[in-house]
């Protein structure tokens, strides 16, 4: 079988940086909400290295202060120097974020991969529990659980797992589906033939395929734990004594900040909050349309 | 006895039963047995529409869905009594050519990666060298030049190119069974007699026994030895290839051939009318029976394979002053 | 061994009018990739008469679904039509305005897509669906007339009348398919494209849809443009056939001159890759790949695979030249003298 000298033609592709900038280009919402996200964060790295994390705490710094030169986001009624609030605040804000967006994802692709591959009693099972736990009113249960707990007890990390408790059914049946659906791909059967196993099918074959998902699935679970963390913690429910930006709000409501005059109190981590939700908001919007090239817009 | 038999189905059937109150169940599969030779490497047609039962019998040779009753015997041991290392060797004897050239490539990864895998899974290679040989080999043999084709990926590779792969894929693993399901039907016309050349080649030159599985009986006409002719799970017609198209005796038979599009201005199609297929397959009686022009009462009894010549039988009551020939000694009637 | 018996021929298709009812002058269409441009059709024409069927074959790439959406003005971005006229009647469709195209599209001209029967809405019966479409273009007709206009062409496509309540999901492939061509005819365009239309189907349900699709243009009086690869499908079926070549036409005959006495070397090497009784055994493929439509090679765009090859063809393109009897071939082994 002779084969004719015929080159396919050179698909120079433009350099990685190039071709994820143009992606950017046409998904604005991804490339906005990931500059964003990159700003909050650079402002907290470039926080650490200026402020003096002491100064979040109070009695570090003369009280009620407006904004000034010398303490740039003004103070509150504790003593807090509130840019370092801020800067400490969004750091432990961060934390909770990932951690319980992590420990749900995680859960989410364990559960659902093991339940779609293996079906059966497994499946079942799994599913039943989602499905179960599902309608239950997570705001209700969190702010139980967290005002049942002794105060010195909650802290960033009990905020995580408040958060996580209630969370991990939906990445669960989300992949879980996914992963039916891929289960069932010819690429899979192919693989079959080709001598892989299970374990080489499911992360091998099928989970490189899911990586947009997951990504998704992880910024929607990171969106409701810094959600969470904050709505509990303006309810005076947070770990009171951290610089939370919930917790300063709540601090501020307590002390009546708008009636007092004291309007950068609450506005402050209010207009912060505002950008980080709406960042990650974007970058799962962003993601959920990489992820669906279906949705996909074209040039 | 049967060590010398490369494949042995003996009277398999496929039912699905939906619904656990009023059960409902579709025969995909009904009796079917066959015995292909491991001296004699054959390629054997299997012919038939959607809802044929051709794709449920590659899913059964293939070990990926099970039998409801009756046994396929791989080099004399049942398949679903394999142990690790014989499911192994099941697995790289027995392999597959697919109809979407695309669906078969998993888009994560570079073509490559078709061909590696398996390389690596059955320990086909000593070494990264003797690996890169074989695919470069392979590749070659079916047309393709391996520095266009090396490092892309699926979506960058055009349907025929893709599709040569998966041949290329079988030529590599060289297995002992080969399942060709549909392999050039999404494929333009003037590659397909590349493709076919190269599956014709590989039954030749290397030994392998090719099951064709297609509805396109010009290609099968070309490429095989034996056919069988399947409608509603059932064989209808079965002999060598050059007979049952030339002259088909089955009434399904001759409705197949007659809507085949030749392209040759003098031999049009369709003479015959076709009735319409009913939504409820006569569950008694012959499985062809509400579509047939020559319907008779006797067909309301389930006809039997009648063998109308050395080399050609069919189900079909209009024959039935002809011997039968039982279902299980089907293979009689097909060359090697 | 008895041979197939030959069958009676086709009934002489009723006299054609002679000024075609669809001109395709120079059509020309690019798509702009990340990795380039891609000319997709270039300098394309042809013309059709009423009642005449043409079949367009090349392989996949070559430009002939391209050449359908063009038509129909549905290329989207990265792709764009950039030169040409597509006259259908005196109207030219390249030249309308967005309203003007809309109502064209299933009044002057209809198109029949690849996997049709899948993009039936399936939450919605068939008859709602047909009537949509009848509605869009004639909103002025009673809900009456509008049925009874659906009925008509569900019935010419030998549907029974309960399919018009059906859903989608209830028909099956060849039933869906004939449900797609009678909405291609509720307005009984002049100019029916069907893009490959019975790709997915069984070879006796592709046989009735064809002849569903015969009977009907016999009907409307259309003119019929069936795009596929399937050599076999088109000499049962079609009148004329234009082969493309890597987004250019290479060559038109009527389907005799075609299958018996191809001009073109690529025409030439379709038709004996071809199988057929009387060859097998014999496998006759066409060495080395088509071309990309991003690097399409200098000259004449088969030189690189053609057995016929001459020094002129890697640098001239060759022309389309009319041979007689209404043939044209792009070749320079056809070119005029003189």
């Amino acid at each position: 079988m002779t084969s004719i000298a015929l080159t396919l033609p050179d698909l120079r592709q433009p350099s990685n940086p190039a071709l994820v900038l143009r992606y950017f280009r046409r998904n604005k919402v991804l490339g906005v909400g990931v500059v964003v996200v990159t700003l909050l964060v650079a402002f907290t790295l470039i926080g650490f290295l200026v402020v003096d994390p002491q100064n979040a705490y109070p009695l570090s710094a003369p009280t009620k202060k407006p904004p000034s030169l010398q303490h740039l986001f003004g103070t509150d009624f504790f003593g807090r120097d509130l840019l370092t609030a801020m800067v400490v605040g969004m750091w432990q804000t961060a934390i909770i974020g990932l951690l319980a967006g992590g420990l749900g994802t995680l859960i989410g692709v364990i559960l659902g991969f093991i339940s779609a591959y293996f079906g059966g009693w497994i499946d079942a099972v799994i599913k039943g529990a989602c499905q179960i736990l599902t309608p239950i009113p997570v705001l209700l249960i969190q702010v139980v659980v967290a005002g049942s707990l002794d105060k010195r007890d909650v802290t960033i990390l009990t905020m995580a797992y408040i958060v996580v408790m209630l969370a991990w059914m939906g990445p669960t049946l989300v992949i879980r589906s996914q992963v039916l659906t891929m289960k069932e791909r010819q690429f899979v059967s192919v693989a079959k033939l080709s001598g892989v196993g299970d374990l080489g099918i499911i992360f091998g074959e099928i989970l490189p395929n899911l990586l947009p998902f997951i990504a998704a699935a992880f910024v929607g679970q990171v969106f409701a734990a810094v959600f969470a963390s904050f709505y509990l913690a303006v309810l005076g429910l947070g770990p009171l004594r951290e610089p939370l930006l919930g917790n300063i709000i709540w601090a501020a409501q307590s002390q009546g900040a708008f009636f007092n005059g004291w309007w950068w109190w609450p506005m402050e981590p209010a207009v912060a909050m505002i950008l980080i939700l709406a960042s990650l908001a974007l970058v799962n919007m962003g993601l959920d349309e990489l992820a669906n090239p279906r949705v996909r817009r074209t040039e | 006895m049967s060590l010398a038999n490369l494949l042995e189905l003996r009277n398999i059937s496929k039912v699905y039963t939906r619904g656990l109150i009023n059960a409902s169940s579709t025969t995909a599969l009904e009796g079917f047995s066959l015995t292909l030779k491991e001296e004699e490497p054959t390629i054997l047609t299997v012919a038939g529409e959607s809802g044929s039962g051709k794709t449920t019998l590659a899913m059964l040779l293939l070990g990926f869905i099970t039998p409801t009753s009756g046994q396929i015997i791989y080099r004399g041991k049942d398949i679903t009594t394999l142990s690790g290392d014989e499911k192994m060797t099941f697995r790289r004897e027995v392999q597959a050519v697919f109809q979407d050239p695309f669906a078969v490539f998993n888009p994560f990864y570079k073509v490559d990666h078709l061909l590696t895998v398996p390389i690596n899974r059955f320990k086909l290679a000593r070494s990264r060298a003797e690996a890169r040989d074989k695919i470069e080999e392979a590749l070659t043999a079916v047309g393709l030049r391996p520095e266009d084709i090396q490092g892309r990926f699926p979506h960058q590779l055009s349907g025929g190119q893709r599709q040569r792969i998966n041949v290329a894929r079988a030529l590599l693993l060289k297995p002992r069974l080969l399942i060709a399901d549909e392999p050039v039907s999404m494929v333009d016309a003037s590659l397909r007699a590349n493709i076919l050349e190269t599956l014709s080649k590989l039954q030749r030159d290397h030994g392998v026994s090719i099951i064709y599985i297609t509805h396109d009986l010009t290609t099968a006409f070309h490429i095989s030895k034996s056919i069988v002719v399947l409608y509603r799970g059932a064989v209808m017609e079965a002999g060598d290839v050059d007979t049952v198209i030339k002259s088909p005796q089955h009434p399904y038979t001759r409705l197949l051939i007659d809507s085949i599009p030749w392209p040759n201005l003098d031999q049009r199609w369709g003479e015959r009318p076709i009735k319409a297929r009913e939504t409820g397959a006569s569950s008694v009686g012959c499985r062809f029976h509400s579509r047939c022009p020559s319907a008779m009462e006797i067909c309301e009894q389930r006809p039997p394979l009648f063998r109308l010549s050395e080399r050609q039988a069919a189900s079909c009551h209009l024959y039935r002053d002809n011997d039968k020939l039982d279902g299980e000694r089907l293979t009689e009637v097909l060359p090697a | 061994m008895t041979e197939l018996p030959l069958a009676e021929r086709r009934p002489s298709a009723p006299s054609v009018v002679r000024t075609p009812v669809l001109r395709v002058k120079s059509l020309q269409v690019s798509y702009y990739t990340d990795a380039g441009r891609a000319t997709a059709l270039d300098d394309v024409s042809f013309s059709l008469n009423a009642g005449e069927k043409l079949g367009m074959v090349g392989e996949s790439g070559s430009g002939k679904s391209t050449m359908a959406l063009a038509m129909m003005r549905m290329i989207k971005p990265p792709g764009r039509i950039e030169g040409g006229q597509v006259f259908v009647g005196d109207v030219d469709l390249i030249g309308l305005d967005a309203e003007g195209m809309r109502n064209a599209r299933l009044s002057r001209i209809a198109y029949i897509p690849q996997g049709a029967m899948n993009s039936l809405n399936p939450v919605m019966r068939v008859g709602a669906q047909m009537m949509d479409a009848v509605k869009a273009h004639l909103p002025n007709d009673s809900r009456s007339a509008v049925e009874e206009r659906c009925r008509r062409s569900l019935a010419s496509v030998d549907l029974a009348a309960g399919v018009f309540r059906m859903f989608p999901h209830e028909l099956s492939g060849g039933m869906k398919q004939r449900v797609c061509i009678a909405i291609g005819i509720l307005l009984n365009p002049q100019v029916i494209i069907a893009d490959e239309p019975t790709s997915a189907l069984d070879v006796v349900t592709q046989r009735q849809v064809m002849e569903t699709i015969d009977n009907v243009q016999r009907q409307v009086g259309a003119a019929v443009i069936l795009i596929g690869h399937d050599m076999g499908l088109m000499a049962q079926f079609v009148d004329k056939v234009a082969v493309m070549y890597a987004g250019r036409l290479v060559e038109v005959s009527t389907v005799r001159e075609m299958f018996t006495d191809p001009k073109h070397p690529y025409a030439k090497a379709l038709i004996s890759s071809l199988p057929n009784l009387n060859n097998k055994g014999v496998f006759q493929g066409i060495p080395g790949l088509a071309p990309s439509l991003l690097r399409i090679p200098s000259g004449c765009a088969f030189h690189p695979r053609c057995a016929s090859v001459m020094d002129i063809c890697r640098s001239r393109r060759p022309a389309v030249v009319a041979q007689d009897s209404g043939r044209v071939v792009a070749c320079h082994l056809f070119d005029a003298r003189g």
